[in-house]
Order: C-alpha cells, then structure tokens, then sequence
C-alpha cells in the first residue's frame, strides 16, 4: 500500500495546489513533497533488502487486456523512489525564492512528474510502465517549453519527438513480448522475464530497448537532444532532467533488459558497453573548453553517464552496484551543480565562465559548498562519488584492464573541466558582473543556504558510510545477476 | 586508553581542528585559531608517540566498520599500527607540528588565516590516513585527500590566476599517477582477493617460495603502483606540478612538498617492498627514473633565481635518491633519507620562507646579499640545512645519502657514479643559494634594506629544532665502517624480514672500498663548496642581470619541458576539444539528427503533392502498384 501512495499523493497534492491557491502554491507543494519524503523514509526503514519486492499492490485494470496494476518495491526500486522524493523537496525548496509565474501550473507539473517518475520506478507491469513512462515526458516538455529560455520552442520540440522516437520503439517491443506470452496475453515483469524468446528476436528486443533507454540516458550517439535541453530549461527543470528523469533510463535498462533478453545482452552489450566509453571520452573532452556553464555540466553529466551504463553491461555484481550508488550520488551532485550554475546567474544575468571569476571573495559559502559537491562529482574519497566510481570502475576492470584503463580516464578529464569550472567562477579577480541586477554579489541565503548544506552534507556522509544504500541494492542485483546464465561473458 | 581510542584520537583530532576552524574560524580571534590548529597537531603527536612505544612490542591492525562490500569484494576502515607506520606518523606530526607553529609567526597578517590553518589540518588528517591504513584503498583515500589539500593550499591566494593555474597542474597531474594506482588496486585484489596489506603480501610469499619472480601480473602491479608514485613523489615525466606549487604559502612548501606528501611515493612502495622484491624488472626501471630525476632536477637548480624554485627542483633531486635506493633494494636506506630529508629540506624552507618573510615577499635572489648579520639565527640554522643536503659529515644527510650511494655501487657503479655527480652539483647549487642571500653585499632596495630584521621567536624556535636534528637525525644509521651501531636497521628489521629469503643480487662491498666511495665523495662535495665560493660570494648587482646564454639558458628555462608539455599535449587536447564539438558534435552527430528531422518534413511535403484530388491519377497509380505488387509477387517470393 506504501507503494501505491507514493503514487497518489503527489497527485492528490495537485488538487491541494488548486485548492490552495497561486500564492501558496510553492508552499504547499513542498509541505506535500516533504510528506512524500518522510512517507518514503519510513518505507526504507520498514524495506527487507532481501524480501523482495515489498509495499506492493497489484489490481486488474485492463482485464480484456491482461493489463494489472501492478506496483511493488525491491531493492533496486527503493533506492531511486529513495533518490526522487529525496530531491524532489530539495528542487522545489531551491525555487522558492525564484517567483515563477502561473505557480499553480509549475508546481502541479513537478508534482505530477514525481508521481510519474515513482511509478515508473515502480511498476511491475510493463504496459503499465509505459503509462508511466510516457506520463512523466509531458510535465517536463511543459516546463521547459513554458518556463524555458529562449529557442525553447525549437529546442522542447526536437526533445520531444526524440524521445517519442524512442518510446515508440520500446512500444514495439513491449508489443512483440506481449504478444508472445501464453494466451491469455499480460505484461507481468514475471512472465516477461520467463518468455526466453530465441536469440535472435532477442537482439531485436534488446536494440528497441536499449535505444529508447539510450536517449533517455543520454548514451552516445544519441545524446545530442540534452545539452541543448539542458541548457534551455528552467533551473528546476534541468535538475529535474539530470537528476531524477535521466535515472529511468538507467533503472530501465536493469529492470527490463537484463531479466528479459540476457542472450540480447549477451551479444550486443558490448557494443553497448562500447558506445558508452566513446560517451565518457567524447563527453569529458568536449566538456573542457565549454565556456557555458550549464553546457560544461551538461556534458560532463554526460561523461559520467557514459559510465554508469559502461558498468551496467560489464555485468559483474561490483559494477552494477556501482552503478546503483553512483545513480544515488550523481543524482545529488548534479542537482546541486545545477543549482549553484542558477544562483550564479541569478546574481550576475550570466551563465558564461569568460564573464565570471573571484566570486569566493564576495560568497564563501557559496565557494565552499561548490567545492565539495564539485568534489563528489570528480569521484574524491570520502565522497559520494568516490564509492560509485570506484566500484564502476572495478567492474570494468574485472571485463578487462584495457576498458577500465579507459574509462579511468573519467577521474583524469573530470578534475581537467571541474576544476577549470571552479577557478573560472570562484577564483581570480572578481570580474565586473555585465548585468545590473545584483550589484555587489552576495552570499547565498535562506533556503539557497539549506538546499546546498543538506547536499554537501548528503556527499560526505555517503562518501564516509555508503553502506546503508549498498545493503538496499546488493540482494536484488544479485537475484538479476543470477538469471543472466553464462555471465562470465568476459572470460 | 586502548590502542583503538589512541588511533581515532589520532587520526580525528586533526580532522575536528579543520572542522572548527573552517566553520568557525572568521568569528574567533586568531590567538584561538592557532590554539585550536597548532594544539590539535600536538595533541595528534602525542598519540602517536603512544602509538610509537605500541608497535615496539609489535604491530596491531585496529578495524572501525566496513565501507564499501559488494560479493566477496570488501574494504574496512582499518589501520594498520607497526614500525613503518608510526614512524612515518612521528615525522608528519614531529615535522608538522613545529611548522603550524612556525606559521602562526609567518601567516600573522594574512586575512584568511583561518582558513590556512583549517587545510592545514585537513592535510594531517589525509596524510595520517594515508600512511595508518591497513589496506590500499584506505591509503588510497589519504592519498587523494593530500592530493586535494595540496590544491587548496597552493592556490590559497586564490586572487592570482597563476597560483590557481599551478594548483590546478598539481591537481591534475597527481590524477595522471592516481589512474595507475587505482587500477593497480584492482589488479592486486584480482590476483591477491583481497588489498589488505596483510593478506596480499602473504599471497606474495608463495611468489618467494617459488622462486617466480619477474611474474607478468606482479611486474604490472607495480608499475601501476609506481605510476601513482611518479604522479604524487614528483618524478620524471610527472615533476614539473611541484616547482610550480612553490605558489603556496612557504610553510606549506615546507610541509607538504618536502617533508611529508611528496614522499607518499616512497612510502607505499616501502611498504609494497615485498610486491617489488618480486619484481627486479620494475626496480630496475625504479632506480633508471630515480636517478635520471634525481640529476636532471639537480641541473636544472644550478640556474634557478628564485629561492624557493632551487628547493623545490632540489626536493625532486632528493626524492630521485629515495627511488634509487628502493630500486636497488635498499628499502631502509630509503626511509632513512626520507627521514632526514624531511628534517633539513624542511629547515631550508623555513630559512627560506625566514627570509622571504624579511624581504618582505621578496623570492628572488638577485636582490638578496648580505643577510647573515641581519638573520644570524636564519644564518645559522639554514647554514646547518645547506651542510646536511650537501652530505658533509657530521650531518644528517651525509650519513643517509651516502649509504644509498653505497647500496647504489653494489647493485651498478654506474648508478654511483650518476649519484655522485649529482650529489656535487647539488653542493653546488645549494651553496650558491647560501653564498647569494647570506654573504656578499645587500643588493636590494633602500626600503627593503630598511625592513630587514630576524623573524619572531614562534618561527626561529622550529628553525632551531630541526637544525639540531638536522645535525643528529644522521646518527640513528652510522655505518659499520665507523664502527657504529645502525640503531634504524635494526628498527626496520621486523618489517623486513619477510624478504629475508629474497637473494640479494650484486657486490657486498668491503669496509676499505666502502670507506673510499665516502672519502671520495666528500673530497668532490668540498671542492665543489670552494668553486661555488668563489663564483658566488662576491656577486655585485650587475653581474646578476646578465642574460644567461648557451647551456645556461637552457638551464634557467628549465630545458623549455613545460614549454614541450604546452605544445604536444595542453594545446592539441584543447584544440581537439574545440574540434570535434564543432565538426563532430554539431556538424556531424547533430546535423545528421537534425537531417533526418528535415528529410521527413520535406519528404511530408514533396508526397503531399500527390493528392491531387484528381479520380484518375489516383486509380491510375492504384493500378501501376497493383501490378508491380503482382510481379514482385511472380518473381521474388515464389
């Protein structure tokens, strides 16, 4: 039942903003989303890490179809429903004194996607899935075309057909297997994973995926949609994109792919193990001399992507567990990221580094929670990013010395760009600000204070004892891992 | 208190003075700032020399929690207390301490002296972790934490951008050498299954019993290793962050890049000496590298005019030894010039950050001259510092200097032969630095002349501590020639027992040879003193500001390798950059995303035409499809 709240409420929530009215409606949304949050630690403290899947609820929707609502948490599920309703109050506590207009409208849209974003996160139905996962697209195509900057037109709309392009691909899929299920036909994630098509169809399934949860990633080729998108979006919705939404991706690709097609996997993970190292390489050095500051994160949330996805498809337990944390841990670093890119520009009207420089002097606070969420993105010990990527890159080190060798250079090119990133806009003489809106440059306060404390607190304290969030995964990674026969594809 | 609470007491304390001072450090006066950062390190002192008395007895592994598992991969906070360790930790502290006391004096009038003292800190608390853990990822965590408090404290005057750059150079280069270490750890827990130092050098004796060395894997774990070593110990190709780190505060040159951090390298692989002993191909590359750095940063002093700059390249010369001795086996001899190193190359910044500090900022030694009668402590003291790095006996680095040559001309003359000359070219450069600041006439301003005047007695006391042990340090490893007792041999022989059994490849050398590879040495080093005495002594202002030409230019440009690391790899990686986001990303990779978006717009409108809306042109092609339908039917399927 936990589950299928998870779900409601922030759709109920949307009816409180309404009722509320536009000038409480930041307040209530969050008042809803910290409900969301408490609702959610509870459930993680109730969870059975080896349980199974756990708080579930399953109905008949569809009958004639076979389709159920079907929802349920395991391990793997808890730790990203743990990560979006952690930093779903955190976003909307970050916009706060950023007065969008229409509030209702914006924090309706964000309290839909979260619902959205759980029940992708949470579906054990796959037409159901995809309900969900079509769902969540439209609230964040509406913030950014509504709330975006300028080209946003053009640019929401090449986001969205790009995705759509990809849905569509996966519908087919979705399809092919349902249509292979023992008559009457459902979309159970157990019968699914049970159908063992032949090994060719199972290529076929594994591409229709993959590339919808490619471009969702993004993996490279396909990942053109993002800088632009990323770029163009209001800051929440590009916390929003980064932090949350491109993990359905990632989870997908754990959830669906491994259990259903592993001979699909068998064949053609390496080549999608291949793109995603291009990814970190292509990804980091394009990211060195950006001189956006939102374009430089973009794609160095692409990088470390590139090797979240490398590890998934080394397919060894330390990978993938890697991968799990590191889905956690960039979460929180890219939000924060993101948001000091949007107090910056609040402040001096400017996202572009040649224009910026010696803000520590004006903003220590500031300067000092920059560096350690910019610590954990380049992977330091004792930081969140450490565990992840440390873990990651060990299980590509057990595929082969020659693949961690090269992706290993994440930790050379992420410490080349962040750090270029924060000598650019923190350190040097403070530039003259080309804008007239903020004079003297001032610290960061109130609830832009809170929002960074709690995430530079959140990356040390994982950093120091991630143990709590490797327990919750480690079980259920392992009952996937079990099913793939033949893993050692590496040997 | 047990041995668990005085490691956590040890290791937390320093950590609590970066907490307290970082967060609190602007509301408090500076008199509890430096309370707060120097007492910390005392009290983290104090512990230690428990700790020292402790692992006399024997060493003891002391377990916290576990951090990271997946399956049967598995790593503990976990500290491992024995003979290496503590003394290691008796120099960071010993040597720490008396330079956070030395900065309250040289840091005084600095706006930002809380935040000094906080990294200052931190770095202790990285550096204790580095060398307490039980295991390579917990050493792994000091590593990269000393890594990153060498970036802070470098680019602490974070207003001028070539500090930020030099900072960021450190950063990034010590990432170049932490790739290798880190896979090196994988390559270790995949042959070993586990990187607890004590189960991998257990795994390691069967290597011994079999007699297999040079082994593949054990050859590419070390060399991994000893990546991570060149990156952090500053050895060639990777050196030139630390001349460029002179940008930090003096003390801070002082602590970090030449008594303690810069000698992690040194330490892993001394306590990896079992993985190196199985590895005669890498030693061998060990003692090439050491003792290539060691001469060619040593050339490169001789024509350097800022006062720190010959330090710094005069610390990468220092640490070339320290590789040469571990190439060749002499794992002790290692330690114990990285024990006096610490004591005298500490000293000689001290003096130097003395005398920066009465030039008022001043670096550069062409305006230097004459200083002894106003600094006669700073004198003195850099004067017994200078003696030390030149190995004139009695001092400190005489004795641990030479046996390294000794243990160097048993395994290849060749490596003493290089090892000597460098070691007169460092008399050389070193008493130039001393004759050029301290003798002759003042060449500076009337100003500065004016401000001249010795340092407070909270930075000269340090000075004369490690003065004195720059003068005794030495007698813990007298040779057998004098008929001394080599109390640090027998200090280590615990942890080296394990390679007991590994056979020692080369000459032992006689006590008269022996005796005349010293007196050789020190006759050169004396004469190259006397040259340099009367090259420099008498130095006027405008014999100074003559261009070097020749050999000398190149000299004084550092042989132009910064310049060379621009062109081939700063450079085109930049361009690259700019490149294939320009023509791949954009052109390329977008325009082809972009193309098929506008091949299907035009082709909707190109097919659009067809409806005309005519009866006839529709049945027509109705019919055309049909029959080719037909034929493609006939022809291709049946």
């Amino acid at each position: 039942m936990i589950n299928a709240f998870l779900i409601a409420w922030p759709l109920f929530s949307v009816l409180l903003i309404l009722a509320m009215g536009k000038d409480r409606a930041k307040w209530t949304a969050l008042m809803a989303a910290i409900v969301q949050f408490c609702v959610t630690i509870y459930a993680w403290t109730q969870f059975v890490p080896t349980a199974g899947v756990q708080f579930g609820t399953d109905m008949e929707w569809i009958p004639q179809l076979g389709i159920h609502f079907n929802v349920g948490i395991d391990g793997i599920s808890m730790l990203v429903v743990l990560l979006t309703n952690l930093l779903a109050p955190l976003i909307i506590l970050s916009s706060v004194r950023k007065n969008y207009e229409r509030p209702t409208l914006f924090y309706s849209l964000v309290l839909i996607m979260q619902a959205a974003l759980v029940g992708v996160f949470t579906a054990r139905d796959m037409f159901l899935y995809y309900i969900f996962w079509e769902l969540a697209l439209v609230p964040i195509y509406l913030i950014v075309l509504i709330y975006g900057a300028e080209n946003r037109v053009k640019i929401t709309f090449k986001f969205f057909i790009y995705t759509m392009f990809g849905s569509l691909l996966m519908l087919v899929g979705i399809l092919y297997l349902y249509y292979l299920t023992p008559a009457p036909h459902n979309f159970d994630i157990n019968t699914l994973s049970n159908l063992h098509p032949d090994a060719h169809a199972q290529g076929w399934i594994f591409w229709a995926f993959f590339i919808a949860f490619a471009i969702k990633m993004p993996v490279f080729p396909f990942h053109t949609w993002q800088p632009d998108t990323y770029t163009t979006a209001p800051a929440q919705g590009t916390m929003l994109l980064s932090g949350i939404m491109l993990k359905m991706g990632i989870y997908s690709v754990i959830r669906w792919i491994l259990p259903i097609v592993p001979m699909g996997v068998q064949d053609w993970g390496k080549v999608a193990l291949v793109l995603s190292l291009i990814g970190i390489v292509y990804g980091s050095w394009i990211a060195i001399t950006q001189k956006d500051f939102k374009r430089l994160l973009a794609y160095s949330s692409f990088a470390h992507v590139g090797l979240i996805s490398a590890a998934i498809f080394t397919l060894t337990l330390t990978g993938l567990q890697g991968s799990m944390i590191q889905m956690f841990s960039h979460g929180i670093n890219i939000v924060g990221l993101f948001f000091i890119a949007q107090i910056i520009y609040d402040r001096t009207g400017t996202f572009q580094l040649p224009n910026l420089g010696g803000l520590m002097k004006k903003a220590p606070v500031l300067a000092a929670c920059f560096l350690i969420i910019l610590l954990g993105s380049v992977g330091l010990p004792l930081t969140d990013g450490f565990v992840g990527e440390f873990m990651m890159l060990s299980g590509t080190y057990q595929a082969s010395p020659w693949i961690a060798a090269v992706a290993g250079l994440t930790i050379i090119f992420s410490a080349v760009y962040m750090f270029r990133l924060y000598q650019s806009s923190m350190l040097g003489e403070l530039k003259p600000v080309p804008s007239t809106r903020d004079e003297n440059f001032e610290d960061v306060k109130g609830s832009e204070t809170i929002v960074l404390v709690i995430i530079a607190f959140l990356v040390v304290i994982i950093g120091i004892y991630p143990k709590p969030l490797l327990d919750t995964t480690e079980p259920a990674i392992t009952a996937i891992l079990k099913n793939i026969p033949n893993v050692d594809i590496w040997q | 208190m047990n041995i668990s609470a005085i490691v956590a007491v040890s290791i937390l304390v320093p950590f609590a003075g970066f907490l307290l001072n970082f967060l609190f450090g602007s509301k408090i006066p500076k008199s509890l700032v430096s309370i707060i950062g120097c007492g910390s390190i005392l009290i983290a002192l104090a512990m230690n020399i428990m700790l020292f008395v402790s692992a006399l007895d024997g060493p003891a592994t002391i377990t916290y929690f576990n951090w990271i598992h997946a399956g049967s991969f598995s790593v503990d906070f976990s500290f491992l207390i024995d003979r290496l360790s503590v003394l290691m930790l008796l120099i960071i502290t010993g040597v720490g301490f008396l330079i956070h006391l030395y900065s309250v004096g040289y840091m005084h009038d600095d706006d930002a002296y809380f935040r000094y003292f906080a990294y200052l800190n931190l770095f202790v608390f990285f550096m204790q972790m580095l060398v307490m853990g039980s295991n390579y990822l917990i050493a792994f965590i000091g590593w990269e934490g000393v890594g990153l408090c060498s970036y802070l404290l470098i680019g602490f005057w974070y207003k001028n951008t070539n500090y930020n750059n030099a900072a960021k150079k450190a950063f990034i280069m010590n990432r170049i050498g932490d790739l290798g270490f880190l896979i090196g750890i994988f390559w270790i827990f995949n042959q070993f299954g586990s990187i607890n130092y004590k189960e991998v050098f257990a795994g390691a004796q069967g290597f011994i019993i079999n007699n297999n060395y040079n082994d593949t894997v054990i050859i590419f774990i070390t060399v991994l290793l000893f990546i991570g070593a060149i990156g952090k110990s500053a050895q060639i190709p990777l050196y030139t962050w630390l001349p460029d780190a002179m940008a930090g505060p003096t003390p801070v040159s002082a602590l970090i890049h030449a008594a303690t951090m810069v000698t992690a390298g040194i330490y892993v692989i001394v306590r990896s000496h079992v993985l190196y002993s199985l590895a005669p191909f890498t030693q061998d590359i060990i003692a090439i590298v050491g003792i290539t750095t060691a001469f060619f940063a040593a050339t490169i002093g001789l024509a350097q005019n800022d006062i720190k700059k010959v330090l710094a390249y005069s610390t990468v010369s220092q640490l070339g030894y320290m590789f040469v001795a571990l190439g060749v086996g002499a794992y002790g001899s290692g330690m114990f010039h990285l024990m006096t190193h610490a004591f005298f190359k500490a000293l000689l910044f001290l003096c130097a950050g003395s005398v920066i500090h009465a030039m008022g900022g001043e670096q550069d030694m062409r305006v230097m001259g004459g200083l002894r009668k106003k600094l006669p402590i700073t004198f003195i003291t850099m004067l017994t510092g200078t003696l030390a790095i030149s190995g004139i006996p009695p001092f400190a680095g005489f004795f641990s200097k030479d046996e390294i040559l000794a243990k160097a001309y048993e395994h290849n003359p060749i490596l003493w032969v290089v090892g000597l000359i460098t070691a007169v070219i460092t008399a050389v450069y070193m008493f130039r630095m001393l004759f050029l600041t301290f003798y002759g006439n003042f060449r500076g301003d009337a100003h500065q002349e004016s401000h001249l005047h010795e340092s407070p007695s909270t930075m000269t006391i340090p000075l004369m501590v490690l003065a004195v042990l720059s003068l005794v340090g030495g007698f813990l490893g007298i040779p057998e020639v004098f008929g001394g007792k080599h109390i640090l041999n027998d200090y280590f022989a615990p942890i080296f027992s394990d390679i007991a059994t590994v056979p020692h490849t080369g000459t032992v050398l006689s006590h008269s040879m022996e005796f005349i590879l010293m007196a050789v040495s020190v006759g050169l080093v004396l004469v190259a003193i006397y040259f340099a005495s009367r090259m420099f002594i008498k130095k006027t202002a405008e014999g100074m500001d003559e261009e070097p030409k020749g050999f000398a230019k190149l000299l004084a440009n550092k042989y132009y390798v910064d310049e060379i690391y621009d062109t081939l790899i700063v450079k085109p990686a930049d361009w690259f950059s700019g490149f294939i986001y320009r023509f791949l990303e954009l052109d390329f990779i977008d325009g082809m995303v972009n193309g098929i978006g506008r091949a299907t717009n035009y082709s909707g409108k190109t097919i659009r035409k067809l409806q005309t809306g005519h009866i006839g042109f529709y049945l027509f092609a109705m019919t055309i499809c049909i029959v080719i339908l037909i034929l493609i039917n006939n022809f291709f399927i049946s």
